[in-house]
């Protein structure tokens, strides 16, 4: 598969009042065409202006951006405009023309491209149908719920017949349900319309639910890159462990023990292992947390465990833990 | 009040509505282009210039500093090489022109910079030129506010009228002052402000009910 990003060392520094501030440090990565791309960070981590990078919103201040075979620092502003109506971009804020109707919004990127009259306003029917407001087209974007108006700017994105959809915190302004019915949408036009999608988001249960790759931004670098089941199952970087690792799990009896989070896919979800450890070892573990989770639609499951005082005790629940395929990282406080 | 004071009011309420709006168009032909280049010209937008909006800037904030009565009596040279005679309701329309452009052009320009930078950012992640992007996006999305801006300028402008009375314009700013203030004839003084006071409350209205209607 032909790679729809590349992104080579690319380093972005802002100068401002002549102090200067390094929002990324050289990130490499690939987007594979047809998948869809998660990148998650905290707020500030530099996720945002990476999305940006991608349609030269933002200039890099070094390394590169190629968008299939093409350097975008190469372009003048005008084959720049014809690159960018490929690259399509929905946001946190949806950002709708508010005195425009719904129609008239969705044709937007059309007349941009010259297209117009009856051509532009069938395409853009077209596109309201797919996210199923066919039947707000002629109201304006103030009646619409936050849902619907992030459905209208999906609409808006793909009239252009884009290659790619950059999604930045397209979801956060949404309640959990909507939520749900925005990803899976955008998950339903990745399947049927080939679309390449990169979800910018700080939830990792965005990542979960639709996302094949993810890449964690930490403070301007690439702090881990890889499959998201992967990460899931065994991250390696502190930040993609704060993202994975339930974030309040209740205190230890003692507040020097040891911590371990196992998890498990789909497989030995449906196994009573806590019980077997006991039947098998007798060993007791007190848990901390414990969650199931749907990741790419496959069911996993995480729990934190407290181990017991002794060294030998630790070692035989690890051991039973890895001989039956969990996978196992430590939990530092 | 006499037939003839009834009838030189009658006349003056058409001389102040003619300066009024002429000078109010010619005021958007110039301030509403320059408003919007000031606006796109400024730090972080979309054309930015900084020296060409320094400059514009500068002259904008010349205009609106001089007191519009020294500003009629500067203008005297200029408004007679454009209409040939520097008094009279045509004449006036040339000193309230170019009075009123600065202050439509800073309207202009606030009521531009209320568009959310996101639907800037949304048309130019389209593909649209900056030219497009002024016409297209930030224009009809700035109209209920530039229509709120329009009501303004055109109270103020015909407020100026009144004030150029003082210098042989006509209207009722003249009659105010010919025969409610040098003759003393409060009668006269008293209608002629309640006309205007009139006319402004019915254009700020006008204009509060088109805005909101406009508004979606």
């Amino acid at each position: 598969m032909a790679n729809v990003f590349s992104l080579e060392n690319v380093t972005k520094v802002y100068k401002n009042d002549g102090k200067e501030f390094t929002a990324l440090k050289g990130i490499n990565l690939d987007i594979e065409e047809g998948s869809i791309f998660g990148i998650i960070g905290m707020s500030g981590a530099g996720k945002s202006t990476l999305v940006r990078t991608l349609n030269r919103l933002e200039d890099v201040s070094s390394g590169s951006v190629r968008f299939y075979d093409q350097d975008l620092s190469d372009l003048s502003p005008s084959e720049l405009r014809k690159i960018r109506r490929q690259i399509a971009m929905i946001f946190q804020s949806f950002n709708l023309l508010g005195q425009r109707t719904v129609l008239s919004n969705v044709m937007q990127p059309l007349k941009i491209a010259g297209i117009r009259g009856k051509e532009a306003k069938n395409k853009a029917l077209e596109m309201l149908e797919v996210v199923g407001l066919a039947d707000k087209k002629k109201q304006f974007p103030s009646r619409l719920s936050g849902g619907q108006r992030q459905r209208v700017a999906i609409a808006r994105a793909l009239a252009s017949d884009p290659k790619v959809l950059l999604c930045d915190e397209a979801t956060s302004a949404l309640d959990p349900k909507m939520t749900g019915e925005i990803l899976d949408l955008l998950r339903e036009i990745n399947r049927t319309r080939k679309l390449t999608i990169v979800i910018i988001t700080h939830e990792m249960s965005v990542i979960e639910k639709i996302c094949d790759k993810v890449a964690i931004i930490d403070d301007g670098n690439l702090a881990e890159m890889g499959d998201v089941k992967e990460i899931f199952r065994s991250p390696k970087s502190a930040a993609a462990k704060k993202l994975v690792f339930p974030s309040n799990p209740y205190d230890p009896s003692r507040p020097d023990s040891r911590l371990i989070r196992i998890a498990f896919d789909g497989l030995a979800a449906s196994r009573p292992f806590i019980a077997e450890l006991v039947e098998k070892t007798g060993q007791k573990v007190n848990i901390l947390s414990a969650n199931t989770k749907s990741v790419g639609g496959i069911g996993y499951g995480q729990m934190v465990l407290e181990l017991p005082g002794s060294k030998e005790d630790q070692d035989v629940i690890i051991d039973f833990f890895a001989g039956n395929g969990l996978s196992i990282s430590e939990v530092e406080r | 009040m006499t037939d003839y004071i009834v009838e030189t009011i009658r006349t003056g309420i058409f001389e102040t509505l003619e300066m009024t709006l002429f000078s109010s168009f010619f005021a958007y032909l110039f301030g509403l282009p320059l408003g919007v280049l000031l606006y796109a010209t400024s730090k972080g937008r979309i054309m930015e210039n900084r020296p060409l909006n320094f400059v514009i800037g500068l002259i904008v904030n010349i205009g609106r500093s001089l007191p519009f009565l020294i500003l009629l009596v500067l203008l005297i040279p200029f408004t007679r090489f454009v209409t040939g005679s520097s008094i009279g309701t045509t004449a006036s329309i040339v000193p309230l022109t170019v009075g009123a452009i600065p202050i439509v052009a800073r309207l202009v320009e606030s009521s531009l910079s209320e568009v959310q930078p996101g639907i800037i950012e949304a048309a130019v992640s389209m593909g649209a030129s900056p030219l497009y992007v002024i016409l297209h996006f930030v224009i009809p999305e700035a109209t209920p506010s530039l229509l709120l801006g329009g009501a303004i300028n055109i109270a103020t402008i015909l407020g100026y009228s009144a004030m150029a009375g003082v210098i042989g314009g006509g209207g009722l700013g003249a009659i105010a002052l010919q025969y409610g203030y040098y003759r003393y004839q409060k009668d006269v003084l008293w209608t002629t402000v309640a006309i205007l006071v009139i006319m402004v409350m019915v254009i700020q209205g006008v204009g509060n009910r088109i805005a909101a209607k406009v508004r979606k």
